[in-house]
């Protein structure tokens, strides 16, 4: 009787309870149950991420999934970030908006990461999607202000359109205009990687006061302090806001005017930009830093002092992002003032200077360890570290989930000791048990590599440099990091013994990379031959790998899985290793 | 089909030169390559340096002298070159060209006197572009204003960059003396070729420099091109091609690259494009302006 009540649910049962799932592994696991929930969660599944672009094709994509309103695409390897990957790489979107544009007339949200788009992309959803709402580009790169022009134009639904960090090139500021008249849906509106000087000032004026449910607004560096004011008034229902340069010429009708304007903004939760600081004017937003929870002032190239008052003023602060010029004595201000804080990033202002730009050290990390007690994610900077301090901080936070830590100098070792890091950074994995990411750095032997592998198991994404001894600290990684799925290594001691004796390994993670590292051509060779369900790619701009001995080490190397099988859009310094091109290869 | 391009040396075999040092950057071939023998090798792009002479549209000139009209060179210009990596397969912990010092012998055209502290490795500190190129931007626009308050171009009032600059004292300096060592990529497209580049302005200390690296970039797809649609560019460059190298600057002005001192012009450019020869009639005058100076052939 039991049995038969399972069977007599309808679908559209099913699928209402299915609407209450959300995440993406929960839906999968719902589509493994059987194969009349395979079929019905298929048929409802609105939202789409694919991880690596290149893991799947869009045909087969948009067979299994009819009905999708929202993609999420990712395309280049993290480290192109650092410009280790080759322009004209890959990671175009354009075969996926051109199959889109037929199969997901309804298509809502195209969300890109590290991928290349063309106006011709935009252009095309601009003309394919009727009920086009979210746009959100990171990383990406392509494409100009001519594409957006038509995107403005075109989109009469547009809530989001969000150009984070994209490389655009910026023709004119004129685009702004092509969003007509009747136009009154954003609801945020991120252009804060545009370089034009010309931003239409009275077209973003417009904008501004015609759209009541604008609640972020993150503008360039061009849009002039004194404009903010003004915008600021026409937008007061703002929650995230992003000054453009924040400088002008000191006087006190300006400023009174922006502290007004500021003060009015009653919702205002994250304030960024803060090119160009002049700290005289940074007073203007006192009125709202009580509310903060995010500030960016990573580019804020003010001095500790300012930076010291300013956060003193922001109890609240859950993200900060700021520079190194924030010192010691900004992180302990931090840390008395800012017991809410979770996430952390400081940058370097000088990266490459001889000595210390600011009196930034481990100790200020340390007291932020100590005193922020909800802290889960850090990004820092520095130039010296002990293993004594690392032993602190993960005996302090054992709840971070993602710390990164860059120590400037490649292979420095612990400033106290002159050991490597190697027990510190185990102290950080034996006690952060949910560590989900981890960069490390400095001076560190196949040993760390063994604690990773032995207490990291629910690391997901490991980023490695100029460090270990041997296939050793490789092998360590791959065989214990049960629950790894992107690693990424460059300028370590690994060759074939390791990556061949862990190949299957592979099959369960989203990609591995690899570059100026010791995988002999012959081992890549192997490993695509053998390993169907991997894509691996040797990129080398020397010319073809088989040119070269077999035992010679190729530049990059990235492995990926994939359903898709080897890709087509190979630019002539990427060669793939599967069988069937095996031919190409000379 | 090899044609292995060799970066165009100054001098002879290895990286004792300056010029010869400077190719790392551009994610370029290992130090281990060999150079040949340089009495054919020459400077392509018609650049309008010193070599004047060039009034546009002359050419078709196969003679080698420098600053006459230049081509870019093909493959058949140079004898295919591999690099053989049999020896150090094992032996370091960089087997491969991962790390480049592409910065010491720059010292030559360095302010300071302190050297470079990081060495210059590509992609390292891992900071994202986007993040280097404002940090880079602030600091020349700070520069910058050094440069042109003389000029009077722009119009910020005197006391504000006073202000600015002392405010910013110390990140000036700093900025200043290791502005070179800031990530400097700018994007470079030749004419006919859909896929722009990036070329890191700072791994050279000159417009040979530059020149070399960007033969080397798209001469390079062109010749490894089988699936690269580059046949229109494959055409213009067999030897009868003239390319002009052109950079637009912060006002958006479109000039003729080799004007200037080359650190004004790193401190001014944004971008760069190989045009065509014919294509860069408005800028001609400049080719007809007499520049002192004279750059001389490599050797």
């Amino acid at each position: 009787m039991q049995k038969r009540l399972a069977y007599s649910l309808p679908d559209e049962v099913l699928e209402h309870v299915f609407s209450f799932i959300q995440s993406d592994k929960d839906r999968n696991a719902v589509s493994a149950v059987c194969k009349s929930w395979y079929e019905i969660e298929r048929w409802c599944r609105r939202k789409i991420f694919v991880g690596n672009c290149y893991a799947v094709s869009p045909g087969m994509v948009i067979r299994r999934f009819p009905e999708v309103r929202s993609v999420e695409l990712k395309g280049k390897p993290h480290f192109a970030d650092f410009n280790l990957v080759p322009d004209g790489w890959g990671g175009y979107v354009l075969p996926w908006i051109a199959e889109m544009a037929g199969a997901y007339p309804w298509l809502e949200a195209i969300r890109l990461k590290r991928m290349v788009v063309t106006d011709e992309s935009l252009e095309l959803i601009a003309k394919s999607f009727k009920n086009f709402k979210v746009l959100v580009l990171s990383s990406c790169e392509g494409f100009s202000t001519d594409g957006l022009a038509a995107i403005a134009a075109s989109c009469k639904n547009l809530r989001e359109l969000d150009l984070r960090e994209s490389d655009v090139d910026d023709l004119s500021g004129h685009w702004l205009s092509n969003f007509p008249e009747t136009y009154t849906s954003m609801v945020s509106l991120n252009i804060s990687c545009l370089g034009s000087d010309e931003v239409s000032i009275s077209a973003l004026e417009r904008l501004v006061s015609r759209c009541p449910n604008l609640r972020s607004l993150r503008l360039n560096r061009a849009v002039p302090l004194d404009k903010i004011a003004n915008i600021l008034r026409l937008a007061p229902q703002l929650i995230e806001f992003g000054t453009g340069a924040y400088s002008a010429e000191l006087r006190s009708d300006v400023f009174s005017n922006l502290a007004g304007a500021f003060s009015n903004c009653k919702e205002l939760k994250s304030l960024s930009g803060f090119w160009d600081v002049v700290p005289d004017y940074l007073p203007a937003i006192y009125s709202v830093c009580s509310r903060l929870t995010s500030l960016n002032l990573s580019y804020a190239t003010i001095q500790s002092p300012d930076l010291l008052k300013l956060v003193s003023h922001c109890p609240s602060l859950q993200r900060l992002l700021v520079l190194d010029y924030i010192e010691d004595s900004g992180l302990e201000a931090l840390a008395s003032n800012c017991k809410d804080l979770q996430e952390l990033r400081v940058f370097p202002s000088d990266p490459f200077g001889v000595e210390p730009n600011a009196s930034l050290t481990e100790q200020g990390l340390v007291a932020v360890s100590l005193g922020c007690p909800k802290l889960q994610s850090v990004l820092y900077f520095c130039r010296r570290m002990s293993n004594a301090a690392l032993v602190t901080i993960a005996k302090n936070r054992p709840n971070l989930t993602r710390f990164r830590l860059c120590i400037i100098e490649p292979r420095t070792a612990d400033y106290l000791t002159l050991e490597p890091f190697d027990i510190g950074f185990g102290a950080i994995v034996e006690h952060c048990k949910d560590l989900r990411r981890l960069s490390l750095s400095g001076l560190l032997t196949d040993l760390v590599f063994e604690y990773i592998g032995t207490y990291a198991k629910k690391l997901e994404m490991l980023s490695v440099a100029f460090a270990g001894d041997s296939d050793l600290g490789l092998h360590y990684v791959l065989s214990g990091c049960k629950s790894l799925r992107k690693l990424e290594i460059r300028d370590c001691p690994f060759g074939d013994k390791a990556l061949l004796a862990n190949a299957s390994k592979l099959e369960t993670m989203r990609s591995l990379w690899m570059s100026s590292c010791s995988v002999s051509y012959g081992a890549c060779k192997l490993l695509g031959q053998k390993m169907p369900k991997l894509n691996a790619e040797v990129i080398d701009e020397r010319g073809p790998p088989g040119s070269r001995p077999e035992s010679c080490p190729v530049e990059k190397l990235y492995i990926y899985r994939s359903v898709a099988g080897p890709r087509f859009d190979m630019p002539p310094f990427v060669w793939t290793m599967n069988e069937d091109s095996t031919l190409r290869l000379s | 089909m090899e044609g292995r391009l060799v970066l165009l040396g100054g001098g002879s075999s290895g990286v004792s030169t300056t010029e010869s040092a400077v190719l790392s950057k551009v994610e370029v071939v290992s130090e281990a390559c060999s150079y040949p023998a340089e009495s054919e090798l020459e400077l392509g792009l018609g650049l309008s340096l010193g070599g004047g002479g060039g009034s546009t549209g002359n050419t078709k000139a196969a003679n080698s002298s420098w600053g006459e009209c230049g081509r870019i060179l093909t493959a058949k210009d140079f004898p295919s070159v591999v690099s053989h990596r049999t020896n150090n397969g094992g032996s370091s912990s960089v087997a491969v060209s991962g790390t480049k010092r592409a910065a010491e012998t720059e010292s030559v055209s360095h302010d300071s006197g302190s050297p470079t502290g990081v060495s210059q490795v590509v992609g390292w500190p891992p900071i994202r572009a986007y993040r280097m190129n404002s940090l880079v931007n602030q600091a020349k626009a700070q520069r910058g204003d050094e440069l042109e308050s003389g000029i009077g171009e722009k119009d910020k009032p005197k006391d504000a960059l006073k202000k600015k600059l002392d405010y910013n004292g110390k990140q000036t300096s700093s900025a200043t003396v290791n502005e070179k060592a800031y990530l400097g990529f700018v994007k470079v497209n030749m004419d006919g070729i859909p896929i722009g580049r990036k070329v890191d302005l700072n791994a050279h200390s000159s417009y040979e420099g530059l020149a070399q690296a960007l033969e080397d970039m798209f001469l390079r797809s062109a010749n490894s091109a089988e699936k690269e649609p580059l046949t229109m560019a494959s055409k213009l460059l067999d030897g009868s091609s003239e390319f002009v190298l052109t950079y637009e600057d912060k006002e958006g002005d479109w000039m003729l690259v080799g004007d200037v001192p080359w650190r004004m012009f790193v401190g001014s450019v944004r971008r760069l494009r190989i045009m065509r020869t014919s294509e860069a009639n408005g800028l001609a005058p400049r080719f007809n302006e007499s520049n002192d100076r004279q750059r001389s052939k490599p050797i």
